[in-house]
């Protein structure tokens, strides 16, 4: 026993509300969640953010922020988001959207806000199925996977191939940064907040549209166990989603 | 300020801007596009928020986006553009946000063409997008009047947190005429309490359409019906002519009821004993009155650039107390003052039956006005 006074090592983020969290054992929503938080209340930026939730399985994103939420259309979180951000260029505004949300449904809204550099933050969850509906396939399924729309696995003559978001997003001249992270082990989560306070420090400085992919789980649609579904990340998405930076422009290649 | 002669929409888009309208967003689409042009000059050099989507599914978006920051927003799109903007303007109604839209009407269905038209009544007041809820509508029949409702739509709207709806058609937006624009007011005015901007000293705020227990929607659709309650009874709105001893009522709005007018005029001058009732609202539709100029009149007659929409809303209003007769002419036609002349000398001298639907007998009168 020592006499040192006790510490807190650990403590919930400011920037995030004690709601238990409706998401799935083994889900990486949490995850992402509390980095966003965490990012938040290191930038100070708690009091000026306003998010901008999508429609799937983080439809209630904005019952565990502690910020000011909107909620979007399915696919239209960009478009709610640049209405805001035109109208309160001095706020932060950053949407929380899935691989449905963001890469079907809402292409031309996250393709066009890419294209304008609108300076806002996109945090894009891709765990390569439909969560919220059960498990439909999703644009980003990988060729072979079983989901419920696609029950002998996503066959590419006729379901056509999985898109890569951030490849394409970085393709945008008005993008500034987009990059490609995940969630399944403790260093790649560490990574993964870095880009996130990066895209987010992209928005501050106004240096136009910032995207971070994280590859996330769904152990429950995939019908997984929460450890192998980190494994599965890691030896079936990473190689058809590689990770690291597709677009980082030399103004934000300078903030370290 | 003096009266200039301005195309309506342009008049519509500068009677915005001083009605104090913050941010815009829309998209290109025939015959509306004069008014993004307009916004797109006049919004940056007031330092006001411009932006052309990339199409009006966005645009009606980025309204949403901005509507919740309690600033006055606005779009503006025709027809095929307003199909487009439903599934927004649904998820607006749902928020209870305030915000204002023109639709400047034009031929359809489908692709249709850009003539004017008054197709979209039935999209408008009673279609629109999913669930339950139900905009103000007002309909002008001259670029004053377009001004004038542009402006009243930013009042009605953050009054009711509602969406208004000005339906115009492609003949109020493309006509030059006469019309005094009001002056600017100024910015300054009150937030409301639930705009959300960031929770700055403040608890924070949430803005959704979302009510995922079946009670609290049920709750929600109660409230907007409360809502459009009082609207009904305080936002009817019409005009009438010559309808103090009027037996034949002549019923439209817009620029057919514009059209209408003319005629109505040529008829009193021979002596007939009509007069026209010209609904502003269309929603609120003016039922009360409509039903009691049924109690006197002997005969309406609907004229409207459709197939008969607001027909059977009159329809509803008249109970089969006196005939309804209809002329609409369609597809981006408008009718001229004499067909109209024609339906009215018709209505007097024929036996006319409240029985049936009158598009049946209008339609065969349409065969031979098409085949000349």
């Amino acid at each position: 026993m020592t006499d040192a006074p006790a510490q807190v090592v650990y403590s919930r983020p400011k920037s995030l509300t004690d709601t238990p969290m409706h998401y799935c054992p083994g889900c990486t929503h949490g995850v992402a969640h509390r980095l966003i938080a965490e990012v938040l209340d290191e930038m100070d930026l708690r009091e000026k953010t306003i998010g901008v939730a999508p429609v799937g399985c983080s439809v209630f994103a904005y019952n565990y922020f502690d910020t000011d939420f909107v909620e979007a259309a399915h696919g239209r979180a960009p478009a709610m988001a640049t209405g805001i951000k035109r109208v309160l260029p001095e706020r932060i505004v950053f949407t929380y959207q899935g691989d449905g949300d963001l890469a079907s449904i809402g292409m031309a809204e996250i393709m066009h806000a890419a294209a304008r550099g609108e300076n806002i933050t996109v945090v894009f969850i891709n765990n390569a199925i439909y969560g919220m509906t059960g498990g439909q396939m999703a644009p980003t399924t990988l060729p072979g996977q079983k989901t419920t729309s696609s029950p002998n696995g996503r066959d590419v003559e006729q379901s056509g191939f999985p898109i890569r978001m951030a490849e394409v997003l970085a393709t945008m001249e008005g993008t500034g940064y987009s990059v490609r992270r995940s969630l399944h082990d403790p260093k790649n989560v560490r990574l993964a907040k870095k880009a996130i306070r990066m895209a987010f420090e992209v928005q501050r400085r106004g240096l136009g549209f910032a995207m971070v992919e994280l590859l996330s789980t769904c152990p429950t649609n995939w019908g997984l166990t929460p450890q192998q579904s980190l494994k599965w990340i890691e030896d079936h998405m990473i190689p058809v989603f590689p990770l690291g930076d597709y677009k980082v422009s030399p103004a934000i290649a300078e903030i370290k | 300020m003096a009266r200039e002669l301005l195309e309506g929409n342009k008049a519509m888009a500068e009677a915005a801007i001083r009605a104090g309208v913050q941010a815009y967003f829309g998209y290109p689409i025939t015959p509306q596009t004069e008014l993004l042009e307009w916004m797109s000059m006049r919004m940056p050099e007031l330092g006001r928020a411009f932006l052309q989507a990339e199409s009006e599914v966005a645009a009606i978006n980025m309204v949403y986006g901005a509507a919740c920051t309690g600033e006055r927003v606005m779009s503006s799109s025709s027809s095929p553009g307003v199909s487009l903007m439903m599934e927004g303007l649904s998820y607006i109604a749902g928020t209870e946000l305030p915000v204002v839209l023109i639709d400047v009407v034009r031929g359809g269905p489908g692709l249709g063409n850009i003539a004017p038209s008054q197709g979209d009544y039935n999209q408008i007041v009673h279609g629109g997008g999913h669930g339950d809820y139900h905009p103000i509508v007002l309909a002008p029949s001259s670029v004053q009047e377009a001004i004038d409702l542009t402006v009243l739509s930013f009042d009605l709207a953050e009054k009711y947190r509602s969406i208004v709806i000005v339906l115009a058609d492609g003949n109020i937006g493309q006509m030059m005429e006469p019309a005094e624009l009001p002056p600017m007011r100024p910015p300054e005015r009150q937030l409301p309490d639930w705009a959300v901007r960031g929770a700055e000293g403040r608890e924070r705020r949430i803005l959704s359409s979302i009510y995922l227990k079946p009670e609290e929607e049920e709750v929600t659709n109660l409230r907007l019906l409360e809502r459009w309650q009082k609207i009904q009874e305080n936002e009817v709105r019409y005009r009438e002519y010559y309808l103090d001893d009027a037996e034949y009522v002549v019923l439209g709005f817009g620029t057919a009821g514009r059209v209408a007018f003319s005629a109505v005029r040529a008829a009193r001058a021979e002596g007939l004993r009509v007069g026209l009732f010209r609904p502003i609202s269309l929603s609120p539709l003016p039922y009360a009155r409509m039903a009691e100029l049924s109690k006197t009149a002997k005969v309406f007659l609907v004229v409207e650039m459709n197939t008969g929409q607001m027909l059977d809303d009159v329809l509803r209003a008249a109970s089969g107390r006196i005939p309804v007769e209809f002329y609409g002419r369609l597809g981006g036609v408008v009718p001229f003052p004499d067909e109209i002349l024609a339906e009215i000398q018709r209505i007097a001298n024929d036996s006319l039956t409240v029985d049936g639907d009158p598009r049946q007998s209008w339609m065969k009168r349409m065969k031979e006005i098409i085949n000349n």
